[in-house]
């Protein structure tokens, strides 16, 4: 079988943070290189503060003070130089004075031809009812929701998400993993996400890169033994778990 | 899937625009009340003084008649008015691209800090003064040395608007392409509502009063401050007051039938 080209490939050799208000300067990251598979669904998991949200926003361009180099393959839709990306951030960061229509539409260039697939996406993340509503009167899995509908309508060839369900309740944040998986694989996408909840990490996961605070690299490169139908069994997704994180 | 359902509008609205309509009542009619006690004082008074420099509000109704049906009134007001006009957008603009400029760049904010904290301390009257030295008794002047009273006053509000803009909202709009103009329009502008709103108010407030003394120290032939100041040349109080209270009304005209609209409509998504 013939490699295929990575879809990602991360080299990051040093990442520090400025020393502020008396604290010393900080390494984040040293050493962190590996090749994401393209439509592969990557988890990077850890505790708070190992350096993973640092992590992906270096790959996402949005941190550019480090050492080290982020490449991408050509995708479907974009090319090495300029990948179609998507961010789905940590807080769903939709504009509090567009509705959530207007919200999605907006992250478009004006007359793009996807702009026609917005209805469908909408209904898809279940929020016809929401979609001329503004965003501070629907719930924050609402909000949610439409920011993975903002995020899944570009169709990206790089799909990165920063904690994008905490502060859900779990039945909540369980729907929303649902609609995820679903919106997954309706589109081939390849996906960088970031969590510290190992139980999310392993239903969502084909691989799991693990990181501990003051290691500031990855110390655990583990593939996720499950199918499709497995994921949403949540006594295998368990004892998937216990099998990898045994060792941390 | 369990979803938080938005309540149907017709449930969400009724109470909301009940309330709505009945506040604007009540506050009409505090208004009504504590305007006609203001008027009796004032009558009491004069009635006492009975001097013609204390004139009641009937001898002020009066000549605000007089005034209407000679048209007087209505030309001196609508001169002044678009004066005001002018001078307003002028300095809403100017004074708001400055204070996103120095809010937005740290080394425009401390180099131009300095030159902000002068022009705020700078008086009218000097910069009213120098304009006209300079540029001699113009509609341009009028209008050019209002302007710069109010300047500094906006871009120190805009200023701390810009410091307040949202990275999280920034990074968003960078990593989906916006591009600078979709950003300004739909990220940024919208973030500076408030301060706009709130420099707008208090900028239309100082702008009439100083395109006021503007047009009785320029030597201009027309407008309110003209009218003003003709009148203070003969001590005919009525006149000065008859004016005073006709833009008073003009302004609060503006202030609640356009100021206020706008600034409702462009706050509809808060909850």
């Amino acid at each position: 079988m013939a490699a295929l080209d990575p879809a990602i490939e991360v080299r990051v050799q040093h990442k520090s943070f400025a020393p502020v208000g008396g604290r010393e300067e900080q390494t984040v990251l040293r050493d962190v290189a590996f090749d994401v598979a393209p439509r592969s669904f990557v988890v990077l998991t850890g505790p708070s503060g190992c350096g993973k949200s640092t992590l992906l926003n270096i790959i996402a361009g949005i941190d550019t003070d480090y050492d080290g180099t982020i490449k991408f393959g050509a995708g479907k839709n974009g090319t090495a130089e300029n990948p179609r990306l998507s961010f789905i951030f940590q807080s769903p960061r939709l504009l509090p004075w567009r509705t959530v229509e207007e919200n999605i539409k907006l992250a478009l260039p004006d007359g793009d031809p996807r702009q026609a697939l917005i209805p469908d996406m909408i209904k898809r993340v279940g929020l016809q009812e929401a979609a001329t509503a503004y965003p501070e009167r629907i719930s924050l899995g609402m909000q949610r929701r439409a920011a993975l509908a903002r995020g899944f309508v570009q169709e990206p060839d790089i799909l990165l998400m920063d904690e994008p369900f905490v502060s859900l309740d779990d039945p909540t944040a369980q729907a929303l993993r649902e609609t995820l998986i679903d919106l997954c694989a309706r589109q081939p996408v390849t996906v960088v996400f970031v969590t510290h909840d190992r139980h999310e990490a392993v239903m969502l996961a084909t691989r799991i890169l693990r990181m501990t605070p003051g290691s500031a690299t990855i110390v655990q490169d583990e593939t996720v033994a499950l199918s499709a139908s497995d994921r949403t069994d949540r006594d295998k997704v368990l004892a998937e778990q216990r099998r990898i994180f045994k060792a941390a | 899937m369990a979803h938080v359902l938005i309540p149907s509008s017709s449930t969400r609205q009724a109470p909301k625009s009940f309330n709505l309509a009945g506040g604007a009542l009540e506050r009409v009619g505090w208004a009504a009340i504590s305007l006609s006690s203001l008027l009796v004082l004032w009558s009491i008074v004069a009635y006492f003084a009975a001097s013609r420099h204390l004139p009641g509000p009937a001898a002020v109704f009066g000549v605000l008649m007089q005034e209407a049906a000679s048209g007087n009134l209505w030309h001196h007001l609508g001169i002044t008015l678009l004066r005001v006009v002018a001078a307003f957008v002028v300095a809403m603009s100017i004074g708001g691209a400055i204070g996103l400029l120095i809010g937005s760049n740290k080394l425009a904010d401390k180099f131009f800090d300095t030159w902000l904290i002068l022009f705020l301390n700078l008086p009218a009257l000097v910069i009213i003064a120098l304009c006209y030295v300079w540029m001699g008794t113009t509609e341009t002047t009028a209008i050019t040395a209002v302007a710069i009273s109010k300047i500094p006053n906006v871009a120190v509000q805009l200023r701390e608007g810009a410091r307040s803009l949202s990275k999280d909202l920034a990074e968003m709009a960078r990593i989906y392409g916006f591009g600078p103009w979709k950003t300004l329009r739909h990220v940024t502008l919208p973030q500076l509502a408030p301060f706009w709103a709130a420099a707008a108010r208090s900028g239309l407030a100082l702008v009439w009063k100083i395109v006021l003394v503007v047009e009785a120290l320029g030597g201009h032939s027309t407008g309110v401050g003209h009218q003003i100041h003709t009148a203070f040349g003969s001590y005919d109080v009525p006149t000065i007051l008859a004016y005073a209270l006709a833009f008073i009304v003009v302004i609060q005209i503006v202030e609640l039938g356009i100021l206020q609209p706008i600034q409702a409509s462009i706050n509809k998504w808060r909850r």
